[in-house]
């Protein structure tokens, strides 16, 4: 394989060099900065090596808030990937419904986070929201604000609602990415549904469902602002995730050099996360194409 | 010269980012004299010589946590262990 490389394209990748610089790397290196110091005040400040990292890395609080973060993650992502596939599945595949049931579903997408998460804050009152009362009529003890496990269902409740559709879009466009025919020889051959979800649909979809998966942990890896809406990290630490924990630390208390190494620790888990789905992701290819392996021209 | 108080610079993460940066220019400069071939190593992934240095380098950044969170010692040990993990990476993963 022949490839030439022209010089203009550094000149067109150019931008987005710059945009990055000002926008990751210069923040990034101020973080790392930060997180090797203390500091008092503009220009009064000491440099303290490694001491923050022994410090966070040993802080319980901070153990706890990522038990629950991975426990968040791992619940929403049983939920929300199953759940899509499914409702993918049963949506129509001709017809008006079609683009119905696809508006339909990108409707909570674009709904901004915040306003997500007032939705369900007055949704899940029982004196004024809906389904607070309706849980309350039913004879059931509902208080997210003081039940830690009322908090944690509404959470999830509503991170389901918000997010399942992005799976189900893309499942759905993934599903309809397969030749008809092939769904059709399996039907004559007398395969069960199940048997051609599994074994002619869901192969399929891998693709799609990797990319689902990964935006999926990502998002729910690094959420914020719905639990600060909703919760406010309560009842007591009960909803605190990563991210407030580490808003807690920086903006609340102004603790710049433990937060600091907070946010490299949380980066370099995010980091090794993004590397370990893009491998899944391309090795797949890269199993795909073997002839290309050793054999190319750049070799 | 730019007022880079803000950004509060100190002598060893200055030295860090420099070694980083050499670090990359060198790989620049190495792909461009003896371009890397993709292959599949001790770590069983089909990995570029680029691919390597990320993860010998994010390997050893784990290694230094761990050293750190679990250990007493100084982080001068864990940094020379990095060192030899990222250039074992690097030849062998």
């Amino acid at each position: 394989m022949n490839r030439t490389e022209h010089p203009r394209a550094w000149l067109l990748v150019a931008p987005v060099l710059a945009v990055v610089a000002f926008s990751a790397l210069i923040p990034l290196m101020t973080v790392v900065n930060y997180s090797v110091q203390d500091i008092f005040g503009p220009g009064q400040r000491v440099f303290v090596g490694s001491e923050w990292f022994r410090e966070i890395l040993r802080d319980e609080r901070l153990h706890a808030a990522f038990g629950r973060q991975l426990l968040f993650t791992a619940s929403i992502l049983a939920i929300e990937l199953p759940l899509g596939v499914a409702i993918a599945l049963s949506m129509p595949t001709r017809g008006p419904g079609v683009s119905l049931t696809l508006v339909t579903l990108a409707l909570p997408l674009l709904v901004p986070w915040n306003v997500v998460g007032t939705i369900w804050l007055i949704f899940g009152r029982a004196d004024i929201g809906l389904g607070g009362a309706l849980l309350h009529g039913l004879g059931l003890e509902w208080n997210y604000a003081q039940n830690a496990a009322d908090a944690w269902a509404l959470l999830l409740v509503m991170d389901v609602w918000h997010w399942t559709s992005l799976v189900a879009l893309l499942a759905y466009a993934g599903l309809r990415a397969i030749p008809e025919p092939l769904r059709q020889a399996a039907q004559i051959d007398g395969a069960s549904p199940w048997a051609i979800f599994r074994h002619v649909q869901l192969p399929k979809l891998r693709g799609v469902l990797t990319i689902a998966l990964l935006l999926r942990l990502m998002d729910s890896f690094v959420i914020y602002t719905e639990p600060f809406v909703l919760t406010g990290g309560g009842p007591g630490n009960a909803t605190t995730f990563l991210s407030q924990y580490l808003a807690q630390r920086a903006v609340g208390q102004f603790d710049l050099g433990p937060a600091a190494a907070f946010s490299l620790i949380y980066f370099l888990i995010i980091l090794a996360l993004c590397f370990g789905f893009f491998t899944a992701l391309t090795a797949h290819e890269l199993h795909d194409a073997p002839e290309g392996e050793g054999g190319e021209g750049e070799a | 010269m730019i007022d880079l108080e803000w950004m509060a610079w100190t002598l060893p993460t200055a030295v860090f980012f420099a070694g980083i940066a050499a670090l990359l220019v060198g790989m620049s400069v190495w792909q461009h004299v003896s371009p890397t071939r993709r292959r599949r190593g001790a770590l069983g992934l089909s990995t570029t010589r680029g691919d390597r240095v990320f993860l010998g380098l994010l390997a050893s950044a784990f290694l230094q946590l761990a050293w750190l969170g679990l250990t007493p010692f100084s982080p001068w040990i864990a940094a020379g262990l990095g060192g030899v993990l990222l250039v074992w990476i690097l030849r062998f993963g």
